[in-house]
Parts: C-alpha cells; structure tokens; sequence
C-alpha cells in the first residue's frame, strides 16, 4: 500500500485538478514508444509508429493514452486501496495482454516527466516526491496480481 | 559500446549549450535527496537536510550538484567512449564511497526531470529520447568497473 502523507495526497489532486487527462495520457504514451521503442511491441495494430511525429499525431495512441491515464486517475481517487483498484487491470496486464510489469515503471517515469514539462516551476522538488510514490504504487499494484 | 546517431548528439548538445551547470547541478542533486530520501546517507556530512527549503538552499547540496553536472558534461563531449571517460569515478564510487549503482539510474531520472522543467519546449520526445539514452549509458559506465 502507497502511503502519502496529508500534504502529498494535497499537492497530487491539486496538481491532478490542472491536468488536460486526455492530452497528457496521449503524449505519455506517445513518449513511452519513443523514447523506450520496444514498447512498440505492445501496439502491433496501431498503424504508422515510424517516426516520433508519427507516433505523437497517431490517433490510437491518443485514444490509448486517454484511456490508460483515466485510468490512473481511478488510482487517484484511491490510493489507499491501489491493490484492489488495479486487481483486474493487473490480472489483464498478465493473462491476456503479457505485458513485463517493468515496463509499468517506465510508463510513471515518463508521465512524471511530462507532468515536469507541463508544470515547470511548479513541479517543485515535493510534488515530484509525491507523484513519484504514488507512479511507484500503481506500478506495483499493476504487478501485483502477476503470477 | 552505446551508438548514438547524429541526431540524437545534436539533440543532447543544442539543449546542453543551454544548461546552467551550476544552477540545474544544484537543482539535480537536492531533488534526488528529496525524492529519494535514502540518497542522503551518502552526504552525512552535508548539514541540514531536513526539509525541501533546506536541502534545496544547502549550499553543500549545490556545490556537489555542480561538480557532478560538471562531470556529467565531460560525457557529453565523449559519448563514443563512456566507459574509459568514467573507468575512474566507477572505481571511486564502488571502492571508496560505496554507492549502489542503482543510484546512478535514479540521478540520471532526476536529470531529464529538471530538464524537463526548464525546458519546456525544447524538451521533445526526441530530444527526451536521447537524454534518456545518454544517463542510461552514463549510469551504466559508473557501474562498470564494479566488482
């Protein structure tokens, strides 16, 4: 269990209120193949992710990005209970879709640096420790039910 | 040996050109003390570190910030051969100062974070791709001569 003091779970939604959650999901996973291209693999259907601006402009990947980060803000509404909140996505994750839970760690990192890009300033030293726990906790939780 | 195309070296150089090293040095290693709390066993001797504005404000935290920067900007000019560039400072970190290299991974996160923050614009998937790159490599050199 993720466990965020009073002033963390305060800076995480004030934060949250601010973000656009379908653009930023769109260019967190955009990012995610970029920079890491084996996670391309995931997406075979995905059409035309040859080039970063193909990969940015690719309508399924907004639409999956969008989904994903949805996602993650049902996480948000729930941080004391990640586990139970990702059980099934986790078992889905595994069963179905196979996906290394590791790769989870490298989605929060990327949406973390698109969370500092948007932010600037404002994504002081403590707002990153506290979205860096909680990115940290759905990772885990994503990879709890893997077996 | 890491391949970087000539893309990926303008990409990190033209953001370089720009960097504060002692500004974002600074900024750098106080946030890997804040966010990863655990990284100040390393710097007892630092002083106050017992919250944000005192880490951040640590003049000890912002000297050894630069110098790390300063070192990381001597990669930069020698990114075909990162290996030999850091063979002593990796000796130095295992031998003496006993650092777990998984720490290096966790500073070179903390480096595209502030890049990001500082650099909004300039701060594209590729140019996050490349940077990317660049800190896994480094991190992997420090690690090298580990035993």
């Amino acid at each position: 269990m993720v466990h965020l003091t009073a002033e963390e779970k305060s800076l995480v939604s004030s934060m949250w209120g601010k973000v656009n959650v379908d653009e930023v999901g769109g260019e967190a996973l955009g990012r995610l193949l970029i920079v890491y291209p084996w996670t391309q693999r995931f997406f075979d259907s995905f059409g035309n992710l040859s080039t970063p601006d193909a990969v940015m402009s690719n309508a399924k990947v907004k639409a999956h990005g969008k989904k994903v980060l949805n996602s993650f803000s049902d996480g948000l509404k729930n941080l004391d209970n990640l586990k139970g909140t990702f059980a099934k996505l986790s078992e889905l994750h595994c069963d179905k879709l196979h996906v290394d839970p590791e790769n989870f760690k490298l989605l929060g990192n990327v949406l973390v640096c698109v969370l500092a890009r948007h932010f600037g300033r404002e994504f002081t030293p403590l707002a990153q420790a506290a979205y860096q726990k909680v990115v940290a906790g759905v990772a885990n939780a994503l990879a709890h039910k893997y077996h | 040996m890491v391949h970087f195309t000539a893309e990926e070296k303008a990409a990190v150089n033209s953001l370089w050109a720009r960097v504060n090293v002692e500004l974002v040095g600074g900024e750098v290693l106080g946030r890997l003390l804040v966010v990863y709390p655990w990284t100040q066993r390393f710097f007892d001797n630092f002083g106050n570190l017992s919250s944000e504005s005192a880490i951040m404000g640590n003049p000890k935290v912002k000297a050894h910030g630069k110098k790390v920067l300063t070192s990381f900007g001597n990669a930069i000019k020698h990114m075909d051969d990162l290996k030999d560039t850091f063979a002593e400072l990796s000796e130095l970190h295992c031998d003496k100062l006993h650092v777990d290299p998984e720490n290096f991974k966790l500073l070179g996160n903390m480096i595209l974070i502030v890049l990001a923050t500082h650099f909004s614009k300039e701060f594209t998937p590729q140019t996050q791709a490349a940077w990317q790159k660049l800190t896994t490599a480094v991190a992997n050199a420090l690690a090298h001569k580990y035993h």
